[in-house]
């Protein structure tokens, strides 16, 4: 009889409120729609690992972990399906855009700051880069510059993105004026020819890599699944990317990452703190683009809105979208949504180089 | 300052040291200012990386655009 509960007295508090979190995690996934591709496997992968003498902890998640995460892969394979499902048109036709993508990620660097008056160099760095509001990326920095907290980082990244909507417009309504959010862009559609669209991904992985090695596998990979898009000669593939590889890849992932959501390693004040910290570097990312565009229409003759800066950071394409409808929530005729998918577009491409430099700065 | 930091963490510094979760953190106020260079340095590479895309894009599109 012994066997009915002799691990059951092996519980400790510490398991059983990690459990809860997995539970709440499974919660906010099914319930609030909250990143649930990710925060369900995260979920159920939290409760498996809190389990005590739990054989998953140390078989199965702890192989997908060493076989997919401890070595980038599947951030970077996740990548390949990102880059297929980008239209990097609108920014092709209005390149001017990109700038707001390096201006939302001062987030980053203001947060590393932050982060470090509590975190070894390395942590702060890792931390930091929650302010990319880009997953992958998030998780492939942590992971190479070897931080404890890539649990905590990988929450924090995830459910910021997914609060991008509550997260956004107070910060966006509290730094610009009504009559600064009715200003109105009219969208030129430049005429983007094929060679264009599939020169752009190789130039883009050529400059970036060239400039920052660190950075190479993730714009590589990002822009090879841009390149099968645009090819045209490769649809399957590019269809395959999108939906089959990326599916099966984010289940992998967010199961494995709970390999770091063990009562040990994620129940501490070190978590609260990440947590702190991540929000801080959304607020921040969103300030910068906002302000670098009042900045710039200081000197402009055309105007810009300068909500379509918050569009800068990474959170695709619900940053995007939050602007557009802001925007007609002012005004019912101002469509902002080309220009702010084009900033968020380019977000996409300024987090992965930010996550680059962060790697040039700490990493080995 | 400090007190201020132990003022709000010191519960949960209690609640870590109560399980058997350890913390390793710290409070240096100082290391805000020590890590403002990297702050400068990351902003500036990052601009100049995507102003060089910028003009790498808006060549590739004046060489290649459709003709009218």
């Amino acid at each position: 009889m012994e066997i009915l509960y002799k691990n059951l007295l092996a519980f400790q508090w510490e398991q059983l409120v990690m459990i809860l979190i997995g539970c709440l995690l499974i919660f906010l996934a099914i319930r609030k729609k909250m990143e649930p591709t990710l925060l369900l496997p995260m979920g159920f992968g939290t409760i498996l690992v809190n389990i005590p003498a739990s054989d998953a902890l140390t078989g199965p998640i702890k192989e997908l972990y060493e076989a997919g995460i401890a070595n980038e892969l599947f951030p970077l394979l996740l990548f390949i399906g990102i880059g297929a499902m980008i239209d990097f048109g609108p920014l092709l036709s209005n390149p001017m855009l990109m700038l707001f993508g390096a201006a939302a990620q001062f987030g980053i660097f203001f947060t590393l700051c932050m982060a470090r008056m509590f975190f070894s160099e390395i942590d702060a760095a890792s931390i930091s880069i929650i302010g990319a509001a880009d997953g992958p990326t998030s998780i492939a920095v942590a992971n190479v510059l070897g931080s404890e907290y890539v649990g905590a980082i990988t929450v924090a990244a995830y459910s910021y993105m997914a609060l991008v909507p509550m997260i956004q417009p107070p910060v966006i309504r509290l730094l610009t004026t009504r009559k600064e959010r009715l200003i109105r862009m009219p969208y030129e559609q430049a005429s983007v020819s094929k060679l264009t669209r599939i020169l752009f991904p190789i130039v883009i992985t050529i400059v970036v890599s060239a400039i920052v090695p660190q950075a190479t596998s993730l714009i590589g990979f990002l822009m090879f699944g841009n390149l099968i898009r645009e090819c045209t000669v490769l649809d399957s593939l590019s269809e395959t990317a999108q939906k089959v590889l990326a599916n099966l890849i984010t289940i992998f992932l967010g199961i494995s990452v709970s390999f770091n959501m063990t009562a040990a390693q994620f129940l501490k004040v070190d978590t609260l703190l990440i947590l702190g910290l991540g929000l801080v570097a959304f607020i921040v990312d969103t300030a910068g683009g906002v302000l670098f565009a009042k900045f710039l229409n200081l000197f402009m003759k055309k105007k810009v809105n300068p909500m379509i800066g918050a569009a800068g950071i990474s959170a695709f394409p619900m940053s995007g979208r939050i602007v557009h409808k802001m925007g007609l929530a002012e005004d019912p005729q101002n469509f902002l949504l080309m220009h702010s998918i084009g900033v968020n577009v380019s977000g996409q491409i300024a987090s992965v180089v930010a996550g680059g430099i962060i790697l040039s700065f700490f990493g080995a | 300052m400090m007190n201020l930091f132990s003022l709000l963490f010191g519960g949960f510094y209690a609640l870590s040291a109560s399980g058997n979760a350890e913390t390793t953190l710290t409070f240096e106020p100082g290391n805000f200012v020590d890590m403002l260079g990297y702050m400068g340095k990351g902003m500036l590479v990052i601009f100049v990386i995507i102003g060089i895309i910028v003009v790498a894009t808006l060549l590739i599109n004046r060489l290649f655009s459709r003709k009218k």
